[in-house]
């Protein structure tokens, strides 16, 4: 497996010269959902993150721009550096892991659940900040385990159908599946609007699509594997541009 | 109260027509999708749609389940002078939802 | 080992799909029709549908409607409404114009539950109508959850 991680690393230049994001696969009315504001829905979520950002919440009387300000100032860039190293854990934690554990320990709020629509707000008004910036994973040795984890489940066979993620992503990415092309996985735009929910929703969300997809049993919400995953999927996709919140099909 | 985004020109002349782009925050269960225990999920969606400016109608719009969740709707306006613009967005289960902007011509 | 046709399996889901729930028809849509014309003839012309013909989620299917009027008080557009023949329902929406609207124009974002033909008709302020339809193609996606 490490030599496996080793040879997927030493093929990362190679591969980075023909790395798309799936916003170049879709239908140009999809597109033009994305590119507009006024148009994707996607920043109905935005809209209602921007609120619980400047609103007071908890036993603290805090809001996030207490200790943050204005987010246009304090948060660009930052969900492109996610997921990133826990002190107080001693893991790495995403971004959506990051708000909630904020709004619960230090604004001491009613725990945001994952996938519930006020975490889904936060993280796409946080990730808003850094659309078009590159992605940054944080240059930390700590969240090399984590990542060489996130290569092996990416590689691992699953399911009954028994496919790993590789198998579609890499392999096949760029051929139809269906009426769709398959796409190269990656998390540049989450979270995102996909027509398919009529709904925002997060990457562990796609990723349990795409685990019940090859009939496995997913992970559940917050699973250190989906931390994995998404670790390593960050790291294959260091300089693309982020797309929060993009639309997808 | 549902989220809705409003989009207006920045600036506008006296007697322009002008372009307004809503989003609103909902569902639209169109009434025909099974939920998880199979049975059909009762019909829960938006109406109505008005728009008024200075209590004069401009545009109005009545939906059919086929409307896309979380809907979008654009329509355009005179504008001979300032006024102000009131949405009205009224659906099933008593949703009622008004949202007015000032529009002020240049 | 043959991965292309195992990946195929994923598109499974899409066969087990129970058929078509659609109710409406273009019996349907006639009826629909009518009682939006009244049973007046209803002129090809004059009405620009523009949606894409290819359509890669049925969910949210952008579409604009723009009908060619001076939209002055002695003529003008006074309401458009969009048909359509394989959703459940056969009517999608119905806007209303004075005047006052500077255009006869709609554009909103749409469902559709299948392939089909879909029309948009005018009214207006003489008592005629006009129309356009367009075919549209909706492809299934291969990962469909649940």
């Amino acid at each position: 497996m490490k030599r496996c991680l080793l040879m997927l690393l030493c093929c990362l230049p190679a591969a980075a010269q023909q790395r798309r994001s799936s916003f170049e696969d879709m239908a140009r009315e999809t597109q033009a959902l994305q590119r507009d504001d006024a148009t994707n829905p996607a920043m109905l979520w935005v809209q209602e993150g921007e609120a619980l950002w400047s609103g007071a919440a908890g036993a603290a009387g805090f809001s996030c721009a207490s200790c943050h300000s204005a987010a246009e100032t304090s948060m660009p860039g930052v969900a492109a550096r996610y997921p990133a190293w826990d002190d107080a854990r001693g893991a790495p934690i995403d971004l959506a892991g990051r708000i909630a554990q904020c709004r619960a320990e230090r604004q001491g709020a009613p725990p945001l659940d994952r996938e519930s629509p006020g975490l889904l707000a936060l993280s796409a008004y946080v990730g808003l900040q850094s659309r078009g910036l590159p992605i940054a994973p944080p240059d930390d040795p700590r969240l090399a385990p984590a990542v060489a984890e996130g290569a092996a489940l990416y590689a691992e066979r699953r399911g009954q159908l028994d496919l790993s993620c590789a198998q579609c992503h890499d392999d096949n990415a760029g051929r139809r599946l269906g009426s769709s092309t398959i796409p190269q996985a990656h998390p540049t735009g989450y979270p995102l609007y996909r027509l398919e929910w009529q709904g925002l929703g997060s990457l562990q969300r796609r990723l349990r699509g795409c685990m019940t997809g090859v009939r496995a049993e997913p992970f559940r919400y917050g699973a250190p594997e989906y931390i994995a995953i998404e670790a390593f999927l960050m790291r294959r996709a260091a300089g693309m541009a982020m797309e929060t919140p993009a639309v997808r099909p | 109260m549902a989220r809705v985004l409003i989009n207006i020109p920045r600036e506008i002349h006296a007697g322009e027509t002008i372009t307004i782009r809503t989003l609103i925050q909902h569902g639209m269960e169109s009434g025909y999708r099974p939920g998880a225990d199979g049975n059909v999920v009762p019909r829960d969606i938006l109406r109505r749609f008005t728009a008024r400016f200075d209590d004069e109608p401009v545009f109005a719009a009545e939906f059919s389940p086929a409307i896309a969740a979380n809907p979008f709707l654009s329509f355009t306006m005179v504008v001979a002078a300032s006024g102000t613009l009131t949405l009205r967005w009224e659906g099933d289960n008593g949703f009622d939802q008004t949202e007015t902007r000032r529009i002020a011509v240049a | 080992m043959n991965t292309p046709r195992r990946l195929l399996l994923l598109a499974a889901p899409t066969l087990l799909l129970p058929p078509a729930t659609a109710r409406a028809s273009p019996e349907a849509m006639a009826a629909a029709l009518r009682e939006f014309t009244g049973g007046a003839a209803v002129t090809p012309g004059r009405v620009a549908m523009d949606i894409s013909p290819l359509v890669e989620n049925g969910n949210t299917v952008p579409l604009s409607v723009i009908v060619d009027s001076p939209m002055s008080e002695a003529d003008h557009v006074s309401a458009i409404a969009i048909f359509n023949e394989r959703n459940p329902q056969p009517h999608v929406i119905t806007a209303h114009y004075s005047p006052r609207s500077g255009q006869a124009l709609l554009a909103t974002h749409i469902r559709l539950a299948t392939s089909q033909r879909l029309l948009a008709v005018a009214a207006l302020s003489d008592g005629t109508f006009w129309s356009d339809s367009a075919q549209v193609i909706v492809t299934l996606a291969a990962c469909l959850e649940g």
